[in-house]
């Protein structure tokens, strides 16, 4: 090329500055299954966030009746489910029931007793939690038959109840909540002790490096499960334990990748160019080295959100993990995989959900891995 | 040598090339007719980007993935351009074979190199094992490899530079090739060494008979080696003919501005009364290689032994020498970025093994720019950043409009416009960058500046306006550069005082003129014909050979 900048006067509209980031989300963005895939992240996030909150049924909440039923659009109980119901209630209340109908929201129950009927056997009809509100609308004079009417409350799941009648899709969102909070969290405590233990010893390198580098080897020599197990032991189950089990673990490989980048770096003309000019060695970690091992320490970031999730996961099904009523990911899939025969609904959705999220995870990975790939410049 | 009536066997007509990128259709090459007649020597000359490589790689079905070709490319009446990948391995790797700059990544650094020898004669020819390893030993007998025989069984960083390239050309050989186009074969190479391998070259070509088409941007070796030459400047051909008829007389604008863009004038010595900034004497500089337990015990590599110098105010000391010399690792001790031993001393003070800290008073006054204006711009960080850098090191006080301030002085000064401040390094040309760099030196208003290589990475032309500013510069602010290069034209047109290095030990120094027009070593003699006059040591090695 040649350099004509002295002679010729830079044109009027100069070309839009880009920096190395700007570029490459251009080229993310022409990546379709990439873009897709951060569609459906946003989606799982908003999903996460807003999601419990927005639900019909709060996720912690038992509902009796509705034991494992099947997800359905139609509300719960189904007509024909409600009869029964209806006469049990009234069994309970020492009635013989005549007839059952049921006329929209409302049901009236038509029954005799050979004992005088209390006015408030309406009681055991709204101890059901079908039915409230119920009330006597006749009474014969020998208050021995009895009309009630009550109101009828038809729930919706559309993902079918677990073994203990929680709405199985309220209990989704809250779980993919705790997954994406110990995605993040996780990886965000990896990526800030990983980037700059990393960084630290393959600036300094020689002893120092060693002394740090043997000392990553030997966390990684820890078996995982024992060592999370071990903590369980002490500390008791909870979600913060998650992060701190998951993060200490992860950060060893983030540290790697970014100690054999910051080798790679310190080589390199520009960081000799900073030491000439007597910048300190935090001034060059902070300004030279760091920035540049960003690419692929995020696209190790964006792979690794879905390996802490599929260990959380993985943990939580051994029931090492977050405790109940919350629930994960993989709790859910634990518990469907228990019911898978009777079922097979408490198994689809979770894992259907969690295949989704790594999916995206994953392909995002891939986008940002091809979009910062330094060889294509 | 043979002239235009020979067999025309490669023939490219209105080719074009391009590239779909991000920011849209770039034209690498815009309808280019060029042709080589059988047993010629034709030269492609031209600056970097003017699309003399990707002719050559389009022709080959070598493009990049995002890169298109048109046109047409005829061997021996074959077009080549929309051939089948099986049909076009039948020509290529086997009628025309390619050479290219960088020998160490062309070679497979896993296999050795009998096997990468081998491998392409059993495919191309058919022979067996014994025969092809029997054809490899006489093509590396024919390339001039000393002791064929031992480094069949070498892997290829056992060899040097010179024997690497030789070896890319006994493999391109192989198959006795009609055509070899050699891509920059000797950019990478020492002058002494590219004398040598350009000499091969014509020697094989006579006993071969083979045409050559060499792509190269140094008209030096175009001069001393080509029939006919094609010129080219932005994808084009702009001038074509003989190369006594380019060379005497150049129709086009651009050829004689390349043809004028030899570094040239001269610098006057300094009086011996101005005063000493660094006085190093006795300047060794050691690397121990360390053992391990399966490597063998460890061993040291003396890569500066006892070298000193004067670096009087106001005066260019030029530092010359082959890679290897130790030249840039002398440079670096003299600015303590290196452990090393003797005696460094800076206006009176010594700043010998001062550490890191100790140093950063001195830093200011001691700058240094580096040779790849790729690598020594972060990439991450705007050229404001980058420039204001050592105010924040040096000048603390600074508010951050005055950084800007002395940013858009600095820009200024060397030639570029400020209003790029905010952009980042890879939006510049090679020429942009070192100006870049060049002004990160200068806004501390340094003593003294170390140039480690400033203009090796650069095209002739951009050569010379660097050149320029460096003079400029030293002028408007009495700098005193070290400047240290394998170009020995940028060294005599910069320098006053020369110093010619060969494996870490000074072979000769003195006044530049007198070293470069009166050498004493036979040495600094041979270093200077290979750069100056390669057309005599060319007849002189075909003369010894008949």
């Amino acid at each position: 090329m040649t350099d004509l900048t002295v002679a010729t006067p830079a044109p009027a509209a100069p070309m839009k500055s880009r920096s190395l980031w700007e570029t490459a989300f251009l080229r993310l963005r022409r990546n379709r299954a990439a873009m897709a895939s951060l569609v459906i992240l946003v989606i799982y996030i908003l999903a996460g966030v807003f999601g419990p909150m927005l639900a019909t049924h709060p996720y912690d909440r038992v509902y009796p009746d509705f034991v494992k039923v099947p997800a359905s659009i139609e509300p719960y109980p189904q007509l024909d489910a409600l009869v029964p119901i209806a006469e049990e209630a009234g069994r309970r209340g020492r009635l013989d029931v005549q007839s059952v109908a049921i006329e929209g929201n409302r049901m009236i129950m038509r029954a005799t007793s050979e004992r005088e009927i209390d006015p408030r056997v309406t009681r055991y009809i709204d101890r059901s939690d079908l039915f409230s509100n119920a009330q006597v609308t006749s009474l014969s004079d020998d208050k021995k038959s009895i009309e009630i009417t009550a109101d009828v409350k038809r729930l919706r799941f559309i993902a079918g109840t677990d073994a203990n009648g929680r709405d199985l899709f309220a209990r989704i969102l809250i779980s993919i909540r705790i997954s994406l909070m110990i995605g993040a969290l996780a990886t965000g405590v990896a990526l800030v002790i990983g980037v700059l233990y990393g960084a630290t010893a393959g600036f300094f390198g020689g002893r120092i490096d060693n002394l740090m580098m043997r000392f990553v080897d030997i966390l990684y020599s820890l078996p995982f499960t024992f060592f999370v197990i071990l903590l369980v032991v002490f500390f008791g189950r909870n979600v913060v334990l998650m992060f701190i089990a998951v993060g200490a673990v992860e950060w060893l490989d983030m540290s790697r990748i970014v100690r054999g980048q910051t080798i790679a770096l310190r080589r390199r003309e520009f960081v000799q160019a900073a030491e000439a000019l007597g910048v300190s060695s935090s001034g060059i970690l902070r300004r030279h080295i760091i920035p540049n091992t960003l690419g692929p320490v995020i696209i190790y970031m964006t792979l690794m959100v879905p390996k802490v999730i599929l260990l959380e996961s993985f943990l939580s099904f051994l029931g090492l993990g977050v405790q109940e009523p919350l629930t994960s990911l993989g709790v859910l899939i634990a518990e469907g995989a228990r019911n898978m025969q009777g079922a097979t609904y408490m198994l689809i959705f979770p894992a259907m959900a969690l295949t989704i999220l790594l999916f995206a995870l994953n392909f995002l990975g891939d986008g940002l891995r091809d979009a910062l790939d330094p060889k294509d410049r | 040598m043979t002239t235009d009536n020979g067999e025309r066997i490669f023939d490219i007509r209105d080719i074009r090339v391009t590239f779909d990128t991000p920011d849209g259709v770039v034209e690498a090459v815009r309808g280019v007719d060029m042709h080589v007649n059988a047993g010629e020597t034709v030269a492609v000359v031209g600056e970097s980007g003017s699309g003399k490589s990707q002719i050559m790689m389009a022709a080959m079905g070598l493009l990049a993935s995002n890169g298109i070709a048109s046109g047409s490319v005829r061997y021996r009446g074959q077009e080549m351009i929309g051939l089948t990948r099986e049909k076009l391995n039948k020509i290529r790797g086997a009628k025309i074979t390619m050479i290219f700059q960088e020998p160490m990544t062309s070679l497979d650094p896993l296999y050795t190199i009998e096997r990468q020898i081998c491998e392409p004669i059993r495919v191309h020819g058919g022979l067996s094992a014994s025969a092809a390893r029997r054809r490899a030993l006489e093509l590396l007998k024919l390339v001039h490899i000393p002791d064929p025989e031992r480094r069949m069984k070498s892997y290829p960083h056992e060899l040097s530079g010179g024997q690497r390239q030789r070896v890319m050309i006994a493999m391109a050989l192989a198959n006795d090739p009609d055509l070899l186009i050699a891509d920059e074969p000797t950019t990478a190479l020492d002058v002494t060494i590219q004398a040598e391998i350009l000499g091969l070259l014509s020697e094989l070509q006579k006993k071969l008979g083979m045409a050559i088409l060499f792509i190269t941007h140094d008209l030096g070796i175009v001069e001393a080696f080509a029939d006919r030459v094609y010129v080219m400047q932005k994808g084009n051909v702009v001038e074509t003919g003989s190369t006594a008829d380019i060379f005497q007389r150049p129709q086009n604008a651009y050829t004689r501005m390349l043809l004028a863009a030899e570094p040239e004038g001269t610098k006057p010595p300094v009086s011996d009364d101005r005063p000493i900034l660094i006085d190093a004497e006795d300047v060794s500089v050691t690397f121990s290689v360390k053992g391990g337990i399966l490597s063998g015990p460890g061993y040291e590599v003396k890569a500066v032994q006892n070298v000193g110098l004067k670096l009087r105010a106001g005066q260019t000391i030029g530092i010359v020498g082959e890679s290897g010399s130790g030249k840039s690792t002398l440079g670096r001790a003299l600015l303590q970025l290196l452990p090393s031993t003797g005696r460094v001393v800076y206006q009176g003070t010594s700043i010998q093994g001062l550490d890191r800290a100790a140093m950063r008073p001195y830093r200011r006054n001691l700058q240094m720019v580096f040779q790849d204006p790729y690598g020594s711009l972060s990439p991450r960080m705007t050229v404001g950043e980058i420039i204001t850098e050592g105010l924040l090191v040096h000048e603390p006080g600074l508010s951050s409009k005055d950084r800007e301030a002395r940013a858009m002085q600095a820009l200024t000064e060397v030639g570029l416009d400020p209003g790029m401040r905010n952009r980042f390094p890879h939006e510049f040309s090679g020429g942009q960058r070192q100006r870049i760099a060049i002004a990160r030196a200068v806004i501390l208003k340094p003593t003294v500046i170390v140039l480690d290589e400033p203009t090796s990475a650069l095209d002739r032309s951009v050569q010379k306006q660097i050149i320029a500013l460096l003079r400029s510069i030293q002028e408007s602010h009495g700098l005193s550069f070290i400047f240290i290069s394998h170009d020995l034209a940028v060294v005599k047109a910069l320098s006053d005082y020369a110093i010619v290095m060969r494996s870490g030990k000074v072979v000769e120094e003195g006044p530049t003129l007198e070293v470069f027009e009166r050498p004493t070593s036979d040495y600094t003699r041979d270093l200077m014909e290979a750069a100056f006059n390669l057309k005599q040591v060319l007849l002189r090695q075909a003369e010894a050979r008949a």
